[in-house]
This record gives structure tokens, sequence and C-alpha cells, in this order.
């Protein structure tokens, strides 16, 4: 029935499967929408933040799904100013990705200032001292370059392309994408750095405080590093799954293999410099704070010191050696497992740097915070997720996504 | 925030984030607005012929 919305030359699935489909995931989506409304109408006391808590479960979402979606800007940096071609056929791809994380990380934030009637108020009265206002600065500013990234692929929607003004933008937009590209990559750096940076300044923290490199602490530049390491990681894992579920390849392995490489040393690199600002932060920081570090870790089994081992060795040396070796990462089940133990890594990295940041006792009468979130917090933390599948379920169906899939599949 | 509202001041810290916001919305704003401008021209002016592009190159 939608046959003639479809890309030429391609096969879809039965128009009712896909609703079936659709439907399912969208009845997920409802719960989120219905939590997120009652965050905005009842207010904040739908969650369990406290006065310890005061960064919510869906604010280590926002943090992760940034990182894993730096594989946009990250790809988009390799395909248009460093020159990597054969990116070409997982960049569409990469861009969808990174406007489904980023417009995520920006409903989240809707949600987290209670009020998003005055979400505007972060760029009229700017306090121009804070770290998160250029997180607000850049990370909006690289929506917009998400946006205009993402633009061009909807124009060259079948029926659309046909629309000789749509065709001649999309053309057009494609011409300047390095422009585009350059920004992208200039704000994600200080966007993905200052997240990092939020965490180093807290000298009130002693677990998250770190010390400075010129007017930034070291935690600004391992943020960005480690997004556009294990971002292309999440790139290369949601494209396999996606495989997966239409049973077809999609993207070709050069393309794949490239990623995949680059990623490895770069995991590599970040888990080098990771490690040394873990040693440095525990033997001269945090002491000089009057602080050891089993205080940080083992007075409390959730926040042992297996968390460190899981996020270092578990979810970045092991997935580094296996993507930075030929034979790893031309083996499907291995390339695999090194994308999601990299994502993993990821994410526990962004979970102890938001919340056992503020579960570790700082004051001596103070004891192991524990949080558990509400119904509401992980409802609007699964939104996204919904979110995302249908977008890309959507963009799969009916736009030219992948521009190697005729080839690949006759 | 705009130079001439009274929350602002001149200092390094206004500069640095507000230059460096107005800074990247201008080559958002102009590279859109030349896309947009120029696709103008070639559909009403230039008539080119309707190619087909492919994907995202």
């Amino acid at each position: 029935m939608d046959s003639a919305l479809i890309p030429e030359g391609v096969k879809r699935c039965p128009l009712p499967l896909f609703i079936l489909g659709v439907l399912a995931v969208g009845a997920v989506l409802l719960w989120g929408v219905y939590a997120m409304l009652l965050c905005w109408i009842k207010g904040l006391n739908q969650t369990n933040m406290n006065d310890y808590y005061g960064f919510a479960l869906w604010i280590w979402a926002d943090l992760a799904v940034i990182a894993l979606g730096g594989g946009a800007f990250f790809t988009g940096l390799l395909r248009y100013l460093v020159g990597k071609d054969e990116l070409k056929n997982i960049i569409n791809f990469a861009v969808v990705i990174g406007f489904i994380c980023y417009s995520s990380a920006l409903l989240i934030l809707a949600i987290d200032i209670g009020q998003p009637l005055r979400g505007w108020f972060i760029f009229w009265h700017a306090n121009v001292h804070s770290m998160l206002t250029e997180v607000a600065f850049c990370l909006s500013c690289y929506f917009a370059v998400l946006t205009i990234e993402f633009v061009p692929l909807v124009l060259e929607q079948r029926q659309l392309n046909k629309v000789t003004f749509f065709h001649h933008l999309g053309h057009n937009m494609h011409e300047i994408m390095a422009v585009f590209a350059a920004t992208g990559a200039f704000l994600s750096f200080f966007h993905q750095g200052s997240l990092g940076g939020v965490a180093g300044v807290l000298y009130g923290r002693p677990f998250a405080f770190r010390e400075s490199l010129l007017v930034w602490p070291s935690t600004f530049f391992l943020f960005t590093w480690s997004a556009a390491a294990c971002g292309p990681c999440f790139t290369i894992l949601v494209t396999k799954i996606t495989e997966a579920i239409t049973r077809k390849k999609l993207v070709g392995d050069p393309a794949i293999h490239t990623l995949a490489k680059i990623s490895g040393w770069m995991i590599l690199t970040y888990i080098m410099a990771k490690t040394i600002d873990t040693v440095y932060w525990a033997l001269v920081t945090a002491p000089e704070g009057g602080f050891t570090l089993g205080q940080f870790y083992s007075h409390n089994a959730f926040y042992g010191y297996w968390i460190l081992i899981a996020e270092v060795i578990v979810g970045g040396l092991i997935p580094a050696l296996i993507l930075i070796s030929e034979k790893g990462r031309n083996n499907p089940r291995m390339l695999v497992l090194a994308a999601v133990l990299a994502c993993v890594g990821i994410s526990i990295n962004r979970w102890v740097m938001v919340l056992q940041v503020m579960a570790v006792p700082v004051m001596p009468f103070d004891t192991w915070q524990l949080y558990i979130p509400s119904w509401q917090e992980v409802a609007t933390t699964i939104l996204p997720v919904a979110y995302g599948v249908l977008l890309i379920a959507f963009a799969h169906r009916y736009l030219p996504v992948f521009p190697q899939e005729k080839e690949l599949n006759p | 925030m705009f130079p001439f509202v009274f929350e602002w001041h001149w200092d390094t810290a206004h500069l640095v984030f507000h230059g460096g916001l107005w800074y990247a919305l201008s080559i958002l704003g102009l590279g859109v607005g030349y896309c947009v401008a120029k696709a103008l021209y070639d559909t009403f002016l230039n008539h080119d012929d309707h190619h087909d592009h492919g994907g995202h190159h």
C-alpha cells in the first residue's frame, strides 16, 4: 500500500507487519509520555530525587546517550574533514543515530528542568560562569547541525525528491556539508568536554574532582575522547541490530571495519589516558583532600571495586584489543561483542560520574547513599529508546539511509 | 542575550560564551540561507536538469 514511498529497488516487510511493530513500540512510547506528563503537570516530586541525588536516573541516561551519539560527529569528522571515503556508506545512519541521541538528550533535559516553557532562560539569562551553560549552548547548536545533516536525507525520500526545489535544496546541502560537519565537530568537542568538566570542577565531591590542564579539568578531555572512541561502536552495534532485524546486509564490511579499527585505537588511547588520570587522582588528588581510594569503593558492594574493573578492563581494554586486531574485527561475533562492551563501558563511566559521585559520603557523619529511581524516572528513561526504535524503523522503511543496500541484496 | 539588554556585561565570560554561540549560529544560518537561496535560484531561474544524486555524498 505504501510502496510508492519506499526507496526504489529495495524490499520492505508487509505494511500490516510494520504497523504491528510500530504499535507495540508505540505503546512503550506512550507509557513514557504519560510519565513525562506526570513530571510536568505534578512536578519533580514524581521522581526519587532528594537532597543527595539532585541528578536523577535520566541524567545518567542523558550523558550516556550523548556519549553514544558521539559516533555522528566523529564519523562526520572522519568522512568530511579527514576524507575517509569508505565511511560514506555509513554516514547517513550515523547521522540518524546521532539525531535520535541528541533529540533524546534535549527531551530528557526538558523533563529535568520541570518547566520546559522556561527552557529559553538559559540562553537569555545565561550564567556565563557555568560549564552547563556551555553544554546547553553547544548541545542545542549541535542538534541544529544534526537536523541540517538529517534534512537532505528526508528530502531524498522518493516522493519528496520529485519536488524540484527540495531536490535542489538537498543537493546544495550536500555540497557544503563539510562546513556543517566542521561546525559540529567544534561544538561536540566543547559540549562533550564541558559535561566532563562539570564533574571535574566539583571540588566538594572528591570522587569527581580532578586537577586542571589549562582551565579545564582532565575529565573535560576524557569525556570528549571517550565519546569519539565509543560513539562509533554504538553506530556499528545499531547497524548490526538493524541488519539482524531486517535480515539484510545494509552496510559493506570496509566501512564497518574502518570505523571499528579507528574506534579500537581511540578506545585504547582513551583507556591509557583514563588509567593515568585515575592513578594520579588516587595517589595525589584524593589524598590531598584527605581521602584514600578505599573510601570511594570498598564500603559499599553496589559501588565496589568491581565497577572500576568493569569500566576500565571489561568495557575498555578488552573491546580495544578486539577492535585493533584484524582477526578480532573480522569476526562478526567478536565485533559485536566488542561494540557491546565498549557501549557498556562508557555507560558505566557516565553512571559513576553522575551517581557514584553523589553516593560517596563526603562528611564524617555521612553514610553511603543508595538511589532507587521511581517508575516515572524509569519510564522517561525508556521513552527515548522507544522513540529511537520508531525513528529508525521509519527511516529504514522510507528513506534512502543505506546507499549500498541494493547492491548488497540483489 | 544581546549586548543591548540590561543584564549584559562587557567582560571576557560574556564575550566568550555568547560570542561562541553567535559565531556557531551565524555559520549555520548563513550556510542554510545560502542553500535555500541557491535552491530557489536553481528552481526558478536556472531551470537545472533534475538529476538523481543518490546517497549522502
